[in-house]
C-alpha cells in the first residue's frame, strides 16, 4: 500500500506540471485585459503603462517559469517561514505571486478567505453527508415506501432547482418577509460569547442549508442506488440464512459494501469545498474562495485565477489518491501491492 | 496639595472635560453600514483606477479640493480656490499656488504639509509605477513646497483650467512618510501601505480585506472636532446590484448601497417597502451609438479595415452620407428606451456633452421625437430604394449594418428595439454583443475591442471626470484617430475628422474665460450632433439608495459619492 501510494505521488508530479502549463497557457492566451474594467476616462497611454507595470511586456515563457518558481518554491517557503518563524535565505526580496487587482500576495488572499469557505461550505458538506447516508439507506431498504417516495421527491427538487433560486427564495422568505435571518454574511464577525455564537449560527444557516440540500440530494441518490445493488446479492441471503440479525446484515454487510462508490463521490466532492461555492457565496456574500475566483475572472486578474485553479487541480489529484486508498480499507479484496 | 497644584489639576480636568464634550459629538451615531456590490481591491486609488477603489479611499485620503453635488469646485485641504482674480493663478496661466489649511493633521498625528502634495506628484509620475491617475498630472512641469502651507504647481504651458492635479477624489494626497519607500516599481510590493493608507479624511482603515470588507473608524485627528458623526464604518462588498438594493430598501440591514443599475420597475417596487429611498445625480455619462466613418469591411486587410485614410479613400460606403446617419437617429424613440431601461435613473438626451449646465446645449432637443416618416424620406432622397424584402438597396448594395456592444441585459434590449425601428425604415441590422472585458479591453491583437471598431455602429457609455470638458471634447480631433500605427490607441473612436472641429478644440485649449469656454464647448457639441457623428441616447445618473434613518447624504456624480461622509448622521 505504501509503495502504491508513493508511486501514485510520483506520477502526480508530471501530471501537475502538465496541468500547470495548460492552465497558464489557456489563461494567458485567452483574450482579456486587466485594465478593461477601468473607467473609460483613463486614457489609453496610462492603461498601457499599467499593463507594463504588471509585467505583461515580458514573453510568455519567461512569465510561465517565473510564476512556476514563485508558486512552487517561493510561496511554500513563505508559508513555512510564517508557521515556524525561521528565516530561509533572502526572504525580504523573494518574489511572491501578486494579484493584479489588489497588488497583494495571492496566498495571503486565499488564507484570509479559507475560514469562511471552510465553515460554510465544509459545514454544508458535513451536514449533507450526515443527512444523505441515512436517507439513502432507509430509502433503499424500504424501497417504494412513503419515506422513499418523499425522499426521492425532495432529492429531485434539490437536484433540479439551482442554488441561485433556492438561495433567493430563502432570502425573500426569511430576510425580507419574516426578518429572522441576515441576508448578508458578515465575515468580520467574531464569536466571543453565546449571543455572538447565535448570530454566527443565524448567518450560516441559509447558505449552509442551500448547499446542503443540493449536495445531500446527490449523495443520497448514490447511496440508495448502491444499497439497492447490494441488497439483492447472494452474500446478503447467505448472511440472513446464517441467522444474523437484520441490523447486522444491513448496517455491517450491505452498508460497508455499498459505501465504496459513495466514498468516491464524497471524496471527489471534497476539493469543491475548498473551491468554494461560487454562486451561493455570491448570493449571501460569504466572500470566500469561490467569490475570489469569480472576481479574479471578471477583473482579468490572471495570476489569481491561475493560482486558484492550479490549487484546485492539486486538490483533485490528491483526493483521487485518497479515494483509491480508502477503497483498500473498505474492501479487503482490493490490494494494490 | 498646594493651591497652585490644585489649580493645575483642576484646569487639566477641565480641559479633559471639554475635550470629551467635543468627542461626544464625534462618533455619537455608532456604526454606518455601506454596501458596494463591487468590492474594492485596494485602498490606493493610484494603483487601481476603478471607481470602487476611488470611492472607498475617499473616506480616508483627500484632495486639495472636491466637486460638490452641483459640480462646483470646493476647497477641502486648501483655504480657498486659487483664481486669477485672487492671485492664486498667475496671469499667464502657467502656475497655480494653493494655500493649505493650517493645523490639518494626518491620522497618525503628524502635520500635513505641502511636501506631502509634492510627494504625491512624484509618486504618481515615477517611471514603472503604472499609476492609474497619471493623466491628472499631465502638463505639470514642477511642484514645489514654497513653505509648509504653500504649494506651487508650474505647468509646461499655459493651462486655462488648472484644477486637475490634486483635485477630485481620483487625485488625492498620500502621506510622504508612509509611501516614501514605495515609489515606482516597488509600489505593488507595499501591500501594508496600499491597504492601510494614512489620511487626513474623516475615517481610518482598521482592517482591510481585499475584495470583501473594510472596517473603518473615526479619525481621532480629523480637523473638525465634532465630525464624523459615525464611530465605525462597515464597508461590505460583493454580490450583485439587486441584492445590494434589497439589503437597504427591503431588509434594512445596510444604510447605503451604491450604483443600483437595475430594471426600473424592480427598484420602484423595492422602494415601496418604505425602509429606504433612492437618490440619483446626473453628471456626464451618456449612453451613445457611435458611427464608424471608415470602412469596416472584413474583406479589407488589417491595414485598411476600419483605418482612416487622409485622402478619404477608405470612407464608410453607407454611413459617410449624413442623410443615412440622420435617418438612423430619427428612427429612434429615446423616451421609450429610457422608460424601459432606466426609468428614474436616466433621461433621454440629445447631446454628447450633457453637463455641467453651462455647457449643455439646447440646439438639438428635436431628437427626442421619433419620426419614422422623415427618416424614410431622407433615405429615399439619398437614393436608397426599398428592395423586395423591405431592406433598402442602392447600386446593388443592401442597407445592412453590424451593430455591436458589450454584453449587458439593458444593452441587448436596446439593441433589439433599435433593430426593430431601423427595420421599419428599411435598414437591416445584424446584432453582436461582446464580453465587456474583451470589448473594453485594450488588447491590440483582439478584433473585438471597441477601439478597433470592426462594425458599422457600436454602443456604450462614456463620460469625463471632473467638470471641465476640454480634454473630453478633444477626443474627436483628427490626430486622436486610432489605427494600426498607434496600436489602436486613440480616443476618436468614430474616426471623424473635421478641420473646423479641430480649430474649435485648439481655440478652447487657449481660452481661459469660463463663458467663452462654455460657448466653444457648446459649439463643438452642436457640430458633433448636427453632423450625426454619434447618436446620444440616455443621460445616465449615478443611482444609490440610503436608509430612511440615514441623513446628510448629498448624492454626487461629479466626485466620490462619499464626498461628504463626514456630515452623514442618523436621522432623529
Amino acid at each position: 500500500m505504501a509503495r502504491y501510494a508513493l508511486r501514485r505521488l510520483l506520477i502526480a508530479i508530471p501530471t501537475l506540471l502538465a496541468i500547470s502549463f495548460i492552465i497558464f497557457a489557456l489563461l494567458d492566451l485567452a483574450p482579456s485585459d486587466p485594465t478593461a474594467n477601468l473607467p473609460l476616462t483613463i486614457p489609453p497611454e496610462v492603461r498601457e503603462k499599467i499593463r507594463l507595470s504588471l509585467g505583461l511586456g515580458e514573453p510568455f515563457v519567461v512569465r510561465y517559469f517565473k510564476w512556476l518558481e514563485q508558486f512552487m518554491i517561493n510561496e511554500p517557503l513563505n508559508v513555512l517561514e510564517q508557521w515556524t518563524g525561521w528565516t530561509i535565505g533572502d526572504s525580504e526580496n523573494r518574489l511572491r505571486v501578486l494579484s493584479w487587482a489588489t497588488r497583494s500576495p495571492v496566498t495571503d488572499l486565499i488564507v484570509e478567505r479559507l475560514p469562511q469557505t471552510l465553515w460554510v461550505v465544509g459545514m454544508s458538506y458535513v451536514i449533507a453527508v450526515l443527512i444523505a447516508v441515512p436517507i439513502g439507506v432507509i430509502s433503499a431498504y424500504r424501497q417504494y415506501s412513503l419515506f422513499d417516495q418523499i425522499g426521492t421527491f425532495i432529492s429531485m427538487l434539490g437536484f433540479s432547482i439551482p442554488t441561485f433560486f433556492t438561495g433567493l427564495l430563502l432570502i425573500v422568505i426569511f430576510s425580507v418577509w419574516l426578518g429572522w435571518l441576515p441576508s448578508i454574511y458578515d465575515t468580520t464577525h467574531v464569536v466571543r460569547d453565546w449571543d455572538s455564537f447565535v448570530f454566527q449560527v443565524k448567518q450560516m444557516l441559509m447558505p449552509t442549508m442551500v448547499l446542503a440540500l443540493a449536495n445531500a440530494s446527490q449523495i443520497s441518490r448514490f447511496m440508495r442506488a448502491s444499497m439497492l445493488d447490494n441488497l439483492n446479492q447472494d452474500y446478503v441471503r447467505t448472511a440472513r440464512a446464517k441467522g444474523l440479525r437484520e441490523r447486522v446484515v444491513v448496517l455491517v454487510h450491505v452498508l460497508r459494501n455499498s459505501l465504496i462508490p459513495v466514498v468516491t463521490v464524497i471524496a471527489l466532492g471534497v476539493p469543491t469545498i475548498f473551491g468554494g461555492a461560487i454562486i451561493t457565496e455570491q448570493i449571501f456574500r460569504v466572500n470566500g474562495i469561490g467569490q475570489l475566483l469569480i472576481i479574479g475572472i471578471e477583473g482579468a486578474d490572471i495570476p489569481l485565477v491561475q493560482t486558484l485553479t492550479f490549487i484546485f487541480a492539486i486538490l483533485i489529484v490528491v483526493f483521487n489518491l485518497i479515494a483509491d486508498l480508502i477503497y483498500g480499507m473498505l474492501d479487503p479484496r482490493i490490494r494494490y501491492d | 496639595m498646594t493651591p497652585l497644584r490644585r489649580l493645575l489639576v483642576a484646569s487639566v480636568a477641565c480641559a479633559a472635560m471639554t475635550a470629551t464634550a467635543a468627542q461626544a459629538q464625534r462618533g455619537a451615531d455608532g456604526q454606518l453600514n455601506i454596501i458596494y456590490w463591487q468590492a474594492p481591491s485596494t485602498m490606493n486609488p493610484f494603483l487601481s483606477g476603478g471607481t470602487k477603489e476611488v470611492e472607498a479611499s475617499s473616506m480616508v485620503i483627500e484632495p486639495l479640493a472636491s466637486y460638490d453635488n452641483d459640480g462646483n469646485i470646493v476647497p477641502r485641504l486648501a483655504v480657498e480656490l486659487p483664481t486669477v482674480e485672487n492671485g492664486g493663478v498667475s496671469a499667464d496661466l502657467t502656475s497655480i499656488t494653493w494655500k493649505l489649511k493650517p493645523g490639518v493633521k494626518w491620522s497618525d498625528g503628524s502635520d500635513f504639509t505641502a511636501e506631502d502634495a509634492v510627494f504625491t506628484w512624484k509618486y504618481c509620475t515615477a517611471p514603472d509605477g503604472g499609476c492609474a491617475q497619471s493623466s491628472y498630472f499631465e502638463g505639470v512641469a514642477n511642484m514645489e513646497a514654497v513653505d509648509p502651507l504653500t504649494l506651487k504647481i508650474t505647468f509646461a504651458e499655459p493651462k486655462p483650467f488648472p484644477y486637475t492635479a490634486l483635485v477630485g477624489a481620483e487625485s488625492p494626497i498620500i502621506q510622504k512618510k508612509q509611501f516614501e519607500n514605495c515609489m515606482g516599481a516597488k509600489a505593488p510590493e507595499c501591500t501594508q501601505q496600499n491597504f492601510n493608507p494614512i489620511g487626513t479624511g474623516p475615517f481610518v482603515v482598521k482592517e482591510f480585506r481585499a475584495n470583501d470588507v473594510i472596517t473603518l473608524e473615526a479619525n481621532p485627528n480629523y480637523r473638525e472636532a465634532d465630525k464624523p458623526r459615525f464611530q465605525t464604518v462597515l464597508f461590505k462588498g460583493g454580490g450583485d446590484a439587486a441584492s445590494a438594493a434589497r439589503s437597504v430598501l427591503e431588509t434594512g440591514e445596510f444604510d447605503y448601497a451604491w450604483n443600483l443599475q437595475i430594471e426600473p420597475e424592480v427598484l420602484e417596487r423595492m422602494e415601496g417597502a418604505g425602509k429606504g429611498k433612492l437618490v440619483s445625480a446626473f453628471a456626464t455619462s451618456v449612453e451613445r451609438i457611435l458611427i464608424n466613418f471608415t470602412n469596416p469591411d472584413p474583406a479589407l486587410g488589417p491595414d485598411a479595415r476600419s483605418v482612416y485614410k487622409d485622402d478619404g479613400s477608405n470612407a464608410h460606403p453607407i454611413l459617410n452620407d449624413i442623410r443615412v446617419r440622420k435617418a438612423l437617429s430619427l428612427a429612434i424613440d429615446r423616451p421609450l428606451l429610457n422608460d424601459l431601461g432606466y426609468g428614474k435613473t436616466g433621461r433621454p438626451v440629445c447631446n454628447v456633452l450633457p453637463g455641467p449646465d453651462i455647457y449643455a446645449s439646447t440646439a438639438n432637443d428635436a431628437c427626442l421625437v421619433q419620426d419614422i416618416e422623415a427618416a424614410k424620406a431622407l433615405l429615399d432622397e439619398a437614393g436608397w430604394a426599398p428592395g423586395s424584402d423591405g431592406v433598402r438597396v442602392k447600386d446593388g448594395r443592401r442597407l445592412s449594418l453590424l451593430y455591436q456592444t458589450s454584453t449587458n441585459s439593458v444593452r441587448q434590449s436596446f439593441q433589439s428595439l433599435i433593430k426593430q425601428w431601423w427595420a421599419e425604415i428599411g435598414v437591416e441590422t445584424e446584432l453582436r454583443n461582446i464580453s465587456a472585458s474583451v470589448f473594453f479591453g485594450g488588447d491590440p491583437a483582439s478584433p473585438d475591442t471597441f477601439q478597433k471598431f470592426y462594425a458599422d455602429v457600436e454602443m456604450y457609455t462614456n463620460n469625463f471626470s471632473g467638470v471641465d470638458p476640454e480634454a473630453y471634447m478633444a477626443d474627436w480631433r483628427c490626430d486622436a484617430i486610432p489605427g494600426p500605427a498607434t496600436q489602436w490607441q486613440g480616443s476618436n473612436i468614430n474616426r471623424y475628422c473635421n478641420p473646423d472641429y479641430d480649430a474649435l478644440s485648439k481655440k478652447m485649449a487657449s481660452t481661459a474665460a469660463l463663458a467663452d469656454r462654455a460657448e466653444l464647448a457648446k459649439a463643438m457639441n452642436d457640430m458633433l450632433m448636427q453632423d450625426y457623428v454619434l447618436l446620444p441616447l440616455i443621460h445616465r445618473s449615478g443611482t444609490s439608495a440610503h436608509s430612511v434613518t440615514l441623513a446628510g447624504v448629498k448624492m454626487n456624480d461629479w466626485d466620490s459619492e462619499l464626498w461628504n461622509i463626514a456630515d452623514w448622521h442618523r436621522a432623529k
